[in-house]
């Protein structure tokens, strides 16, 4: 199976989601990612119990955060997969970069290229 | 510990607003414990506030640090040969830290970065509740180690009034009555003849109504 993915999504491999730190997901941000998507284990299949319901709240905090500065919270989605679900995968991220380029660029990296 | 919680972004955001150059202040102890205002907090609060600056096309300076303590000299200390660099501080401390470090840097503005709620335990992560209220004269050994004062909604020192029901406050069906905690665990104790007592009434003097308070131990003063 050869899919093929949007060609400007950078894949970030973690041990599990439960790695995924709210600062990991602002520094994203603030480094001009125009969106982030946390791929965890389907829920109730965590190899360390809880680590994808912990990132859910995490990436939870992160839309709250982005909403209050006026980034967009719906640039960050968190979504349970299963390692055999290739084409589900294909499909969230495809949808989600077609949603990103609907809200266009994160105005972070707009600001940043305007004061470089 | 001294509980507090994080303030709304917004809030801090809005009393932030006029400064050029920000320094976050950060404190190891209890607030870090609570997940409020330790070095994660800290990080958290300057990228929120980075990437809102830069959302607005102000060139703003924010660094961060955290010190072990924000209640002692010698922590804050720590700051003197860097704050002049700073238009404001923003202090993720309790409100102690905060006062501490507004006292110690007389001319530098020191904004709250956190809500001091109580002086609590942790009952699970994430579950903060009140335990304490210094009221300055501790009654615990006569109450089986249950404070009336602090988990009693009225502070009454000789069983619960009538809204204690099923074991719970009227305040709130969701608080368990502090009367009801002292009971079970003086018969848990096989001491339950001492709820028999009379309590005294309290003197209130060394609590805050007695205005700002102080201790002073001579024996170990430099």
């Amino acid at each position: 199976m050869r899919l093929q993915y949007p060609s400007n999504v950078k894949i970030i491999k973690l041990p599990c989601t439960g790695k995924v730190d709210l600062i990991h997901l602002l520094r994203s941000f603030e480094k001009g990612a125009d969106g982030v998507c946390v791929v965890g284990c389907m829920e109730g299949a965590c190899q360390y119990t809880s680590g994808n319901i912990r990132a859910r709240k995490r990436v939870e905090e992160a839309q709250r955060i982005l909403d209050s500065i006026k980034i967009g919270g719906e640039r960050v989605q968190m979504f349970n997969l299963s390692s055999s679900e290739a084409p589900q995968f294909v499909k969230v991220i495809s949808e989600l970069t077609e949603k990103l380029k609907e809200m266009g660029p994160n105005p972070i990296k707009t600001a940043m290229k305007r004061a470089a | 510990m001294i509980v507090a919680k994080r303030k709304p972004i917004e809030e801090i955001i809005e009393e932030a607003q006029a400064y050029e150059k920000i320094l976050l202040v950060g404190c190891n102890e209890c607030v870090t414990v609570c997940e409020a205002g330790g070095k994660k907090e800290v990080a958290v609060l300057a990228s929120a506030l980075r990437m809102h600056f830069m959302n607005q096309g102000k060139d703003v300076k924010i660094d961060e640090i955290t010190l072990e303590r924000q209640c002692d000299h010698e922590y804050l200390e720590e700051l003197r040969n860097q704050i002049d660099q700073y238009d404001v501080v923003i202090s993720l401390a309790c409100g102690v830290g905060v006062q501490f470090m507004a006292e110690k840097y007389m001319s530098m503005p020191v904004l709250p970065g956190v809500d001091t709620c109580f002086m609590g335990v942790t009952e699970e992560r994430g579950v903060w509740s009140e335990r304490c209220q210094g009221c300055g004269s501790c009654m615990l050994a006569k109450t089986g180690g249950i404070c009336p004062v602090s988990r009693c909604a009225k502070r009454l020192f000789n069983g619960p009034c009538g809204g204690s029901t099923e074991g719970h406050c009227e305040i709130d069906k969701n608080v368990i009555c502090g009367w009801q905690l002292i009971v079970d665990r003086l018969t848990k104790l096989d001491r339950l003849s001492d709820y028999e007592i009379l309590l005294p009434i309290k003197d209130w003097s060394t609590e805050r109504a007695g205005g700002p308070r102080k201790v002073v131990r001579e024996d170990v003063m430099q």
